[in-house]
C-alpha cells in the first residue's frame, strides 16, 4: 500500500455535542486535508451543477474533496477505460481529492431492482445493474482517492419489514467483503481508501449490528446510509446515529448520506456525524430559491445587529414559505419543497428589490447582482439564474459549515442553533 | 460625456473630423486602416462605455443576459459590446424597472457597451397578431393579451429607459422574401419613422440612434432609402431587412450597394449576420458591426464552431475523443476540457452548454480580432484565402455567392 493514509485528527470531542477536527493525508500524495464537521463538493459528473471552472473559482474556501457518483459515471465506463488516467483528469479537475459514491443524493433511485448480488444505478440512459465485479471495475477506471463500497440501501421506504432491513445489512456486509477482496488484490487501487456503508433502516438492533460488523473490517471511514431526509424523522435519526456511532472507532470519519438541511445537519453533528454531501444548495437552486438563513454568531455588535426583522415583511414571508417545518417534522417526503432557510426569488415581491440576496455576502452573485435581476432571470427562464443561485447557495452553505466549526471551537453551538433555527425570521432585514 | 473625453484623447490629425461627430453624438469613429484591395476597414469606435475595435461581432443577450454566461466571463472573452432586445426587455421586466435599476447596464451589471434593437423585428417575427400601420406596430401581448402599440416614439422611449449606447430606429420590417409594393411602402415608412425616432430621442448626448436601411432586395429602393437616410444626421447606419432567408446572391449585392453609398466616417452595422463566412465576406464588402444569435443558440445544442466548420459535441464519434474542441483555441473551455468530457457532460448538466457557449463566443471574437489584425497589417486578402481554405475542404466547396462577392472587391480565390 502507498504511504499516504487518511487520518482523522480530532481537536475536540464534545460529549453529545459534536466532533471538531481535520481529516488529513487526503489524496494520492496526501497533501490535502478537510476540516470536520464539513461537507464535500457536490457535482454532476465532476461539475458543480451549472458552474464552469471560471464561475466555480469565484468561490473561495471550497472543500478539497469533490464527490462524483457512479450513477453519473457508470454509463461512461468504456470511455474511462480507454482514457486510462482516471476520472479527475478526464473531468479537468486539477487539484482536488475525488470521492466516488454509488448514488446521486439529489436523485433518489427507484426501488425494487436490488438482488442478492446486484445493485442498480440510474444514468441518463436508464438503469445499469452493478455486480461487485462491475462495481470494482468501475472504481479501477475512475481511480478515486476514496469510495464507498457497494451497498443495498433500499430500506428507506415506509413499512420496510424487519426481514428486509436485516437482508440489507447482510448484503451490504457481503458486498463490502467482496469489494475489499478485489480492492486488496488490485494494483490500480493502491493507496485508495474504502468507506464501509452502514445500513439497518430504522431498527436500532440492525443499526448496531451493521456498525459493529463494518467496524471490524479494514475501512477508512463509514457512510451512514438509509437515514436521508424523507426516510426518517430527525428525533429517530438522532437516536440511531447517537447509538450507532458508539460502536464506531473514534479515529475514523462518519459521512452521513442524503441529509443536507441546516437544522438536520446541526442535529446530526451533535449526534456524532463528521461529513455531509452538499447537494442541498443544488436542490435550493433548482427550485429558484436562495439560502438566506443567518449563521452569524460573531460578537461584533455591528455585524450581529445588522438584521433587525421587520414585522410587516416577516408576515409576508410566512405566507409564501408555507408552514414552517419545525425540527422533527416528518413532512419531508418531497425534497423539492421549499424550506424555511431560503427565499423564493420567483416571488413577485422581489421584482423591484435592488438588494443583494444576502447583505454583506461576499459571493460573486451578491457582489454583482440584485434580487430584482435574479427574479427577472427566473421568470424568463434564463440559464444564468441557475448559475448565479448556485454560486450564492454554495457560498452560503459552505459559510454555514465554517460557522459551525467556529461555534464548536468556541463553545457556541447552542447560540448557532438558536440563530439558525430562529434566525430564519431575519430574511428581510 | 465619456465620448467627449475619448475624443479629447484622440490624435490631432483627425481632430477636426472627430470634433464634428462628437458634437453631434456620443460616438467617434477613427479609421485605423483600410484594406487597399477590398472595402474592408479597421476602426476604433468610441462609445460611452468603452472603445470598440471593429470589425466587431456583438453577442446577443436577449433578456439582459447572455445565455448562462456571467458578465465577468463575457468581459474576460474580450467582448466590448453586446445586444439586448427591446421587445423582450420592454415586456419583462419593463422599462420603468430597468430605469430604476440605472438602465440595462445597471440591471445586468454590464460595464461595457450595449446596443438595443427597436423591438419591431421580434414583434413581426414572434407575435402572430401584429398589424403595422403608419402609427406603429400593433400587437397583443403574449403575457396578458392586452393590445399594445409600439410606435417609433414608444420604441425610443423604451430604449431611452434601457440606456443603451446604441439604439436602433423602429423600422417597418418586411420579410426579405416578400416582393411588390409592400416593400416600397415599408421603405418609405421606415424613413418617416426614422425622423420620428430622431425627434423622440431624449438622450442624444448619451445614446446614439442608428438608422436602418431598408428596401428589400430591390436595388432602386435600397438606393432611394440610402439617399434619404444619409441626409439625416445620425451617428451610424444599419443595413436591415436582410439575412431572412433570401438568396445569398441577392444578399451580398444589397450589402455592397449599401456600403457603396454609406458615408465613410460612420459605422456600418449589418444586422443578423453571424456565420463565419458571411462575416469575412461582409467585412470585405465594408461592414463594421455584426450580431447574430446563431453562435450562442447553436452552442446549446452542442454545436461548437471551429476553423473547419462546426463540431457536434453530442455526436457519438466524440465520446472517446480526448482532444479539446479546437487544439489551437485559447478559450477557457478548450484549455481545460476534452470533446469526450463535454460529450458526456451534456448528459449530466447544463454547464456543458455554458462551456460550448463560451467557446463559440471566443471563436467569433477571435475571428474578428484576426480579421482586424490582418487589415491593420495590410494582409486581409491573404487572410481571406487562408480562411476559406481552412473552412472548406476544396475549392469546389466554396459557395459561389462568396466567390462572386469577393471577386467584386478584387479578391480571387484560387
Amino acid at each position: 500500500m502507498a504511504g499516504s493514509r487518511m487520518r482523522l485528527e480530532l481537536n475536540r470531542v464534545i460529549q453529545g455535542g459534536g466532533r471538531l477536527g481535520v481529516l488529513k493525508g487526503l489524496g494520492r500524495t496526501g497533501q490535502h486535508s478537510l476540516e470536520i464537521p464539513g461537507c464535500l463538493l457536490y457535482t454532476h459528473f465532476g461539475t458543480v451543477p451549472h458552474l464552469t471552472q471560471d464561475t466555480l473559482q469565484t468561490l473561495s474556501d471550497l472543500p478539497s474533496v469533490t464527490q462524483v457518483t457512479l450513477s453519473n459515471i457508470a454509463e461512461h465506463q468504456e470511455v474511462l477505460e480507454e482514457f486510462k488516467d482516471g476520472f479527475w483528469k478526464f473531468a479537468g479537475l486539477h487539484d482536488t481529492v475525488l470521492y466516488c459514491s454509488l448514488h446521486d443524493p439529489a436523485a433518489p433511485s427507484p426501488t425494487g431492482y436490488t438482488t442478492n448480488k446486484t445493485v442498480s444505478v440510474w444514468g441518463s440512459g436508464g438503469r445499469i445493474e452493478l455486480t461487485v465485479d462491475k462495481f470494482m471495475a468501475l472504481q479501477k477506471t475512475v481511480k478515486p482517492d476514496w469510495y464507498q463500497s457497494m451497498a443495498d440501501g433500499e430500506t428507506w421506504q415506509n413499512n420496510t419489514s424487519r426481514k428486509r432491513v436485516r437482508k440489507s445489512v447482510d448484503r451490504t456486509l457481503a458486498h463490502l467483503d467482496e469489494c475489499l477482496l478485489v480492492h486488496q488484490k488490485s494494483k490500480e487501487l493502491e493507496g485508495v481508501e474504502v468507506f464501509g456503508v452502514l445500513e439497518g433502516g430504522d431498527i436500532l438492533e440492525e443499526r448496531l449490528r451493521s456498525a459493529r460488523e463494518t467496524a471490524k473490517r479494514p475501512v477508512a471511514g463509514f457512510c451512514l446510509d438509509g437515514l436521508q431526509t424523507g426516510a426518517i424523522d430527525q428525533d429517530l435519526r438522532t437516536q440511531l446515529i447517537t447509538a450507532l456511532t458508539k460502536e464506531l472507532p473514534e479515529d475514523k470519519p462518519r459521512l452521513l448520506q442524503g441529509v443536507g438541511r441546516p437544522d438536520e445537519v446541526l442535529a446530526c453533528v451533535e449526534a456524532g456525524v463528521d461529513l455531509f454531501e452538499s447537494f442541498f444548495p443544488f436542490q435550493v437552486t433548482e427550485r429558484g430559491c436562495a439560502l438566506v438563513f443567518s449563521f452569524d454568531i460573531s460578537p461584533d455588535p455591528e455585524r450581529a445587529g445588522r438584521a433587525p426583522p421587520k414585522v410587516l415583511e416577516l408576515d409576508k414571508e410566512r405566507d409564501t414559505a408555507g408552514e414552517r417545518q419545525q425540527n422533527g417534522d416528518l413532512n419531508l417526503d418531497d425534497q423539492t419543497q421549499m424550506t424555511s432557510f431560503e427565499i423564493s426569488l420567483k416571488d413577485k415581491r422581489y421584482h423591484d428589490d435592488f438588494r443583494p440576496l444576502v447583505e454583506g455576502c461576499g459571493c460573486y452573485c451578491c457582489k454583482n447582482h440584485q434580487r430584482a435581476y435574479l427574479h427577472h432571470l427566473l421568470v424568463t427562464n434564463e440559464l444564468l439564474a441557475g448559475v448565479l443561485l448556485m454560486i450564492h447557495n454554495t457560498a452560503h452553505y459552505h459559510g454555514f459549515f465554517g460557522a459551525l466549526r467556529d461555534a464548536l471551537a468556541t463553545d457556541k453551538l447552542d447560540l448557532l442553533k438558536r440563530r439558525v433555527l430562529r434566525g430564519r425570521e431575519d430574511f428581510e432585514g | 460625456m465619456a465620448a467627449a473625453i475619448e475624443c479629447g484623447a484622440d490624435s490631432e490629425n483627425n481632430m477636426s473630423l472627430k470634433k464634428a461627430v462628437c458634437e453631434a453624438s456620443p460616438l467617434a469613429l477613427r479609421i485605423i486602416a483600410e484594406c487597399p484591395v477590398t472595402k474592408a476597414r479597421a476602426c476604433d469606435l468610441t462609445l460611452p462605455h468603452c472603445v470598440v475595435s471593429t470589425p466587431v461581432f456583438m453577442p446577443v443577450g436577449t433578456q439582459g443576459t447572455l445565455k448562462g454566461i456571467t458578465v465577468d466571463q463575457l468581459e474576460g472573452l474580450g467582448c466590448q459590446i453586446c445586444l439586448g432586445n427591446t421587445y423582450h426587455l420592454g415586456m419583462r421586466p419593463g422599462p420603468d424597472l430597468i430605469e430604476e435599476a440605472k438602465g440595462l447596464h445597471g440591471f445586468m451589471n454590464w460595464k461595457r457597451n450595449l446596443l438595443t434593437d427597436s423591438g419591431g423585428f421580434q414583434m413581426v417575427s414572434l407575435v402572430e397578431l401584429s398589424e403595422v400601420t403608419e402609427e406603429g406596430v400593433k400587437f397583443k401581448s403574449p403575457y396578458d393579451g392586452k393590445e399594445i402599440l409600439l410606435s417609433p416614439e414608444k420604441s425610443i422611449s423604451i430604449q431611452n429607459s434601457l440606456g443603451s449606447d446604441i439604439m436602433m430606429q423602429l423600422d417597418d420590417v418586411v420579410s426579405s422574401t416578400v416582393t411588390g409594393p409592400r416593400v416600397e411602402e415599408a421603405m418609405h415608412r421606415s424613413i418617416r419613422w426614422l425622423d420620428r425616432c430622431i425627434a423622440a430621442n431624449k438622450n442624444p448626448d448619451k445614446q446614439n440612434l442608428f438608422a436602418i436601411i431598408q428596401g428589400g432586395l430591390n436595388a432602386e429602393l435600397r438606393k432611394t432609402c440610402l439617399d434619404e437616410m444619409t441626409q439625416r444626421d445620425v451617428p451610424g447606419f444599419a443595413i436591415g431587412g436582410l439575412s431572412g432567408g433570401e438568396e445569398k446572391d441577392d444578399f451580398w449585392r444589397m450589402v455592397t450597394l449599401s456600403t457603396d453609398h454609406l458615408p465613410r466616417d460612420k459605422p456600418r452595422y449589418l444586422m443578423g449576420v453571424g456565420y463565419a463566412v458571411d462575416l469575412v465576406v461582409c467585412v470585405a464588402l465594408g461592414c463594421d458591426m455584426f450580431d447574430c444569435v446563431f453562435p450562442t443558440r447553436t452552442a446549446r445544442f452542442g454545436s461548437a464552431l471551429v476553423p473547419w466548420g462546426s463540431l457536434q459535441v453530442k455526436h457519438k464519434q466524440y465520446a472517446k475523443d480526448f482532444q479539446p474542441i479546437d487544439p489551437d483555441c485559447q478559450c477557457p473551455t478548450c484549455k481545460r476540457h476534452s470533446r469526450a468530457y463535454l460529450h458526456a457532460l451534456f448528459k449530466s448538466d447544463t454547464a456543458a452548454m455554458h462551456h460550448v457557449t463560451i467557446h463559440n463566443i471566443a471563436y467569433q471574437l477571435t475571428l474578428m480580432r484576426s480579421v482586424r489584425q490582418s487589415i491593420v497589417e495590410g494582409r486581409f486578402p491573404e487572410f481571406i484565402r487562408t480562411f476559406m481554405k481552412r473552412l472548406f475542404s476544396s475549392r469546389e466547396q466554396y459557395p459561389s455567392w462568396a466567390v462572386d462577392a469577393l471577386a467584386s472587391v478584387n479578391i480571387t480565390l484560387e
